[in-house]
């Protein structure tokens, strides 16, 4: 059987790109799919350790996470529709009239 | 009509809404008919409830209309209750019918002014509250109606306010009125707290029944003074009233002769049973009393200003009147008030007449010889002298000489009731004097004033000298409501008597022998035929020089008196000033402070929000990065 540990290495590793990729990309696109990354990393977590242990509370967690990731997307995809549709770009640095 | 009472304060009130609010477009003649209309139903229903009190009534019992019950909390409690006794049914004639005869001339009076429709709309409004004063049946009602007329004199008195002195009058006025107001609060305050009831009928009947300490009455009895002083200008609050004569002369003649300053004298009578039981506060009541006639009565002897001298003469007059409600004498205190309301209210007209003929002088030394020319003004104004001066058999003669007996006799304090009758009988002297000097000043001699005020002088138009005849009637035949024993029926005394109840350890009525009414009887009409007499050889040929030549031997005791003593300038350097100085004090320096403190958090706080907005750069990456930096820091201390 494959070590916890190697689950959790990978979820570190995945979560790490996600947050440079949000940090550092412009294409609003690109950083969902990189928050996408970040909270697959958690999955991945929750479910090495529900693995370990035998434990279903993992899994819940898991398709809670599932599911209101599906939202989150729907409603950021659409976000980022009208922000196209106004501004025709998604860069994000575009999109930053509410400031100082 | 009986259980219909609240009728009678709502009419001039919807006359003071109807005017008040469509009286600028509608017009003079709409507002003339709905002021006239609504005084007129006042009296008439008025009458009406009388006439049918004195059928359903025989001994002078109280009639209650309680329209509902106010509030009720714990043990105290008041109702939104009208009353009708004889007391309140004396008020309620004089005020609604002299307040109709005052309207009447007003429209007359007012006609070319600009607030026509303001003027009546404030003068309704007064009605109404005066109303409510004397038919409420507690205290608190009745304080309901003492803050309305209140408002209503400060509205009135600074009615021309585009001058500089009238709305300061009318300021000063209310200011004073504060402090009497404030008197009358912990008096009720007590009567909550001892009696726990401010019912007219109920604090009577627990006083009487013995249940609470003199000490508690008479503190009650002395603040319930504090607020009759101020709003009856006595003695030391009567600085505002010379100053309300600002005012348009027939607000003087019914807020500040006839009607409202008189309430302190009604509240008095109201409360006999109170202050029977506390005689020491009686003693203060009738000693301010006796001082404030004498002292006014000095300052009229030297005023210049028709309008100034009626002033001083009515809160000498008023003070007659609490030496009648002091000694014990309520009914003879009613009785003057009466008498007072109809020759007062004479006099205030007939000067507004004066004035009117005049082109708007108020000066006596600018008048003169006016006798031939404004007749009607003339003769109607000496019978309300004769009145005020009290020749016999004139309304005056008897009120006053009712109050000097009773002040001689008291029996609640002989010695003092002497010295008492003593200042009230001087001040009779100086009343005699100042009244006849403005007579024959103002009727007598040659014309003082200019071409054109000779080339305008006319005789005012009906509406107001119709009241100025019926108003001086009744000051000539007035007495007879109030003949002394000696010589016949006192109708009002015993009319009032029914108010005034037995109580064990006092006198419900002041038994004057015949020897004392005589005595002082005549020395009051000497008195008065001395002071006349002493006027008319200074001022009937000689006129304005005997005022100058008392100036020359004189000097320094003219201008005291023609500066009133100089008791403005005093109550200014010891409590205005002073005052005044401590308000900057706490508006320059305590205020100051305070909203230093407050400015100095706002900068503080700003300066944070200066700092800190230039985190707010709108770029959603470095949200994002602070938001990691935020993760890391909380995860590097709490793990």
């Amino acid at each position: 059987m494959i070590p916890t540990h190697y689950f959790l290495i990978l979820s570190a590793i995945l979560f790490t790109i996600g947050v440079v990729g949000v940090l550092t990309r412009k294409n609003g696109i690109t950083i969902f799919m990189s928050i996408e990354l970040m909270v697959n990393a958690v999955n991945l977590t929750f479910l090495a350790y529900a693995r370990q242990f035998h434990q279903v509370h993992g899994l819940i967690f898991v398709f809670f996470i599932m599911a209101i990731a599906a939202a989150e997307a729907a409603v950021g995809l659409a976000i980022f529709i009208t922000l196209f549709h106004h501004r025709d770009t998604i860069d994000v640095d575009e999109a930053n009239l509410m400031h100082w | 009509m009986l259980d219909k009472l609240w009728l009678i304060p709502i009419l001039p009130f919807a006359g003071f809404l109807l005017n008040g609010l469509f009286g600028k477009r509608a017009g003079k003649g709409f507002v003339t008919a709905i002021a006239l209309l609504a005084t007129l139903a006042a009296a008439i229903l008025g009458t009406v409830a009388v006439i049918q009190y004195n059928g359903a009534y025989h001994h002078g019992e109280r009639h209650l209309n309680v329209v509902y019950e106010w509030f009720h909390s714990g043990g105290i409690g008041a109702d939104i209750a009208f009353q009708l006794d004889p007391l309140s049914i004396v008020m309620l004639m004089v005020v609604t019918w002299v307040g109709f005869l005052i309207h009447l001339y007003s429209v007359g009076y007012m006609h070319h002014e600009e607030g026509y429709w303001r003027y009546f709309a404030y003068l309704n409004l007064f009605l109404s509250a005066m109303l409510i004063l004397i038919l409420g049946s507690s205290y608190l009602f009745m304080f309901v109606g003492w803050e309305g007329v209140g408002l209503c004199s400060y509205l009135l008195i600074g009615f021309y306010y585009e001058t500089d002195y009238a709305p300061a009058a009318g300021k000063k006025a209310f200011i004073v009125n504060r402090i009497g107001d404030f008197g009358f609060l912990v008096a009720m305050f007590l009567m909550f707290a001892y009696i726990g009831s401010v019912d007219f009928a109920r604090v009577s009947q627990v006083a009487a029944g013995g249940g609470i300490a003199t000490g508690i009455l008479t503190a009650i009895c002395l603040l319930l003074f504090l607020g009759a002083a101020g709003k009856s200008a006595q003695i030391p609050l009567y600085v505002w009233l010379p100053d309300a004569m600002a005012g348009p002369t027939p607000v003087s003649a019914l807020i500040h002769a006839a009607t409202m300053v008189t309430a302190g004298v009604y509240m008095i009578a109201r409360s006999n049973v109170l202050y029977r039981l506390a005689p020491s506060a009686m003693m203060v009541v009738a000693i301010i009393g006796g001082l404030t006639a004498l002292f006014a009565a000095t300052i009229g002897l030297r005023q210049f200003d028709i309008k100034k001298v009626l002033a001083y003469s009515t809160v000498s007059q008023l003070g007659f009147m609490f030496i009648g409600v002091g000694v014990g004498a309520f009914s003879a205190g009613v009785f003057h008030l009466v008498t007072h309301a109809f020759f007062k209210a004479c006099l205030f007209l007939g000067s507004g007449s004066v004035i009117h003929a005049m082109s708007g002088e108020q000066d006596v030394r600018n008048m003169g010889g006016l006798k031939s020319k404004i007749p009607i003004t003339f003769w109607t104004f000496l019978i309300a002298t004769i009145a005020i001066a009290g020749f016999p058999p004139f309304a005056g003669f008897f009120s006053k000489d009712e109050i000097l007996a009773s002040a001689f006799v008291t029996p609640y304090f002989p010695g003092v009731g002497k010295f008492i009758w003593l200042l009230g009988t001087l001040a009779a002297f100086c009343t005699a004097f100042y009244m006849y000097r403005l007579v024959y000043l103002t009727f007598y001699g040659s014309f003082r004033g200019t071409h054109e005020q000779e080339h305008h002088l006319h005789e005012s138009p009906p509406t107001m000298t119709i009241p100025l005849i019926v108003l001086a009637a009744l000051s000539a035949v007035g007495g007879a409501l109030g003949l002394p024993h000696v010589i016949g029926h006192n109708f009002l005394g015993e009319w009032l008597g029914h108010v005034i109840p037995e109580v064990e350890g006092t006198h419900a009525e002041i038994h004057i022998p015949a020897s004392s009414e005589w005595t002082v009887m005549i020395i009051s009409t000497l008195v008065a035929i001395a002071g006349w007499f002493l006027a008319m050889r200074l001022y009937k040929d000689r006129g304005l020089a005997s005022d100058q030549a008392f100036e020359q031997r004189a000097p320094g005791l003219a201008h005291a008196i023609e500066n009133k003593w100089y008791v403005d300038e005093l109550y200014a350097a010891i409590i205005v000033r002073p005052l005044a100085a401590l308000s900057r004090f706490f508006w320059k320096g305590v205020d100051a402070v305070i909203d230093g403190i407050a400015a100095m958090l706002g900068f503080v706080i700003r300066g944070f929000g200066e700092v800190l907005r230039f985190f707010q750069t709108g770029n959603v990456r470095n949200y994002a990065l602070m938001f990691f930096i935020g993760v890391v820091v909380f995860l590097a201390v709490f793990s």
